[in-house]
């Protein structure tokens, strides 16, 4: 098992205050929340601040920690000395059950057994209700699909400490689901106490970011490359949606960004969102004799002004 | 995935549009006291349709809304107003990102 430097963490000294200490937390919990952080890592470095924290803001947790020595490395290989635990009474802020999952196994084996409070004050009939985050691709909304999750589960075992086990549950991800929604699985929670039942299982659906679409609620919208003349004059062509190729009618005299709504085209939900087509009129280029000519045939024969808004003369 | 592990998929309840949560609902889905929730409606973090508590319905969306405002204020210690207001900005944030990774792709 590898030595967790708690202080380095928290980039704080050994002989930080305890002021300082909540103060370097909660700057490090807000840039790493992952409610509120956009790095990559931010889930995993958010879990060791929070572990680190728990042990230092607890004075007992932290005395006892202290008590291992400064010689330590993070990383080093460690086993707790013989007589870890001896002369410690601890009270209560022991991990909660729904903590214990994201905490190191270092963290287990130092506090994880008689730091009080689990098994009394945990006690419930009825399992808790867990939540688990699913990732799925926009066109599974369309279709609906079956999912494989990995989830991490603790829970307290036969000799009183909690116990981290790994279970796979292929999941139906049903039609016309929407980003932020929930999916309830029914006693697929935390294991219920004696006969009570388990909790049920909330997973918050996530679509994964799409090359093609974006998604706003239950609306969908894909940028459309279109040539000058086809905005101009009108075309008929092809555009990808999440359920398959349409064709779609350009309108004459159609500007760029123009938005081209196709009534219950988006995800497929209780009540449909559209698809929105937006042009967006790509030049081709005046790399050839007879492309420049075509450029200069359309200057005389309009008199274009693009800049007219802005009140200059071209 | 083979067939017959899609066919014995689970199936869940999708919690949509058409599904309203209760106060009790909404309390036992996020193992919150009611208390809590009257403070996030008082502070319009989520809006119930329905004049008393006991009429209250909750859009099966606000369940995110109040597991997130959990999360802030135990884990940043957020007040009630300052997760109102972070809430509100986070949302914008997330709205302008997604328009920003579509015009410019890879930058976030």
């Amino acid at each position: 098992m590898e030595f967790r430097d708690y202080y380095d963490t928290l980039g704080v000294k050994r002989s930080a205050t305890r002021d300082e200490i909540k103060r370097e937390y909660r700057k490090l919990a807000r840039k790493y929340h992952p409610d509120v952080s956009q790095e990559t890592d931010a889930e995993q470095r958010f879990k060791e601040i929070g572990e680190a924290y728990e042990v230092l803001k607890d004075p007992e947790k932290r005395a006892a920690y202290d008590r291992l020595g400064a010689n330590w490395q993070a990383g080093q290989d460690f086993r707790p000395p013989p007589d870890w635990n001896q002369g410690f009474e601890f009270h209560g802020g022991g991990f909660s059950g729904g903590d214990s999952a994201d905490f190191s196994d270092f963290f287990e084996t130092l506090f994880g057994r008689g730091f009080g409070g689990h098994g009394g004050r945990e006690f419930h009939a009825r399992g808790d209700n867990t939540f688990a985050r699913i990732s799925i691709d926009l066109e599974d909304a369309y279709s609906g699909a079956t999912r494989t999750i990995t989830l991490q589960q603790s829970r307290l075992g036969a000799d009183g400490r909690p116990q981290v086990s790994e279970r796979t549950l292929n999941v139906r991800i049903p039609r016309g689901v929407r980003q932020g929604q929930h999916i309830r699985l029914g006693k697929q929670g935390t294991p219920g106490m004696g006969q009570g039942e388990a909790g049920d299982l909330f997973l918050e659906v996530d679509f994964k970011p799409h090359p093609l679409y974006r998604v706003d609620g239950t609306d969908i919208f894909i940028d459309l490359p279109v040539a000058p003349w086809e905005a101009a004059l009108g075309a008929s062509v092809q555009v990808p949606t999440p359920e398959g190729r349409i064709d779609l009618k350009i309108p004459p005299n159609s500007a760029a960004g123009r938005k081209l709504r196709l009534q219950g085209r988006g995800i497929p939900a209780r009540r449909p969102g559209d698809l929105y087509v937006v042009l967006q009129i790509v030049l081709p280029r005046a790399d050839s004799e007879a492309a420049k000519q075509a450029y200069l045939d359309l200057q005389r024969a309009t008199s274009f002004d693009p800049r007219a808004g802005l009140g200059v003369r071209s | 995935m083979s067939r017959a592990q899609a066919d014995n998929a689970l199936r869940g309840e999708l919690l949509d549009d058409g599904i309203e949560l209760s106060l009790a609902e909404l309390c036992r889905a996020c193992q919150l006291p009611a208390e809590r929730i009257f403070e996030l409606v008082e502070e319009g973090i989520v809006e119930p349709r329905g004049r008393t508590p006991a009429r209250w319905r909750f859009h099966a969306l606000h369940l995110r809304r109040v597991r997130r405002a959990q999360r802030l204020q135990r884990d940043l210690g957020v007040n009630t107003p300052g997760i109102a207001l972070a809430l509100e900005l986070l949302e914008e944030v997330e709205s302008l990102r997604a328009r920003l990774r579509h015009f410019e792709p890879g930058t976030c």
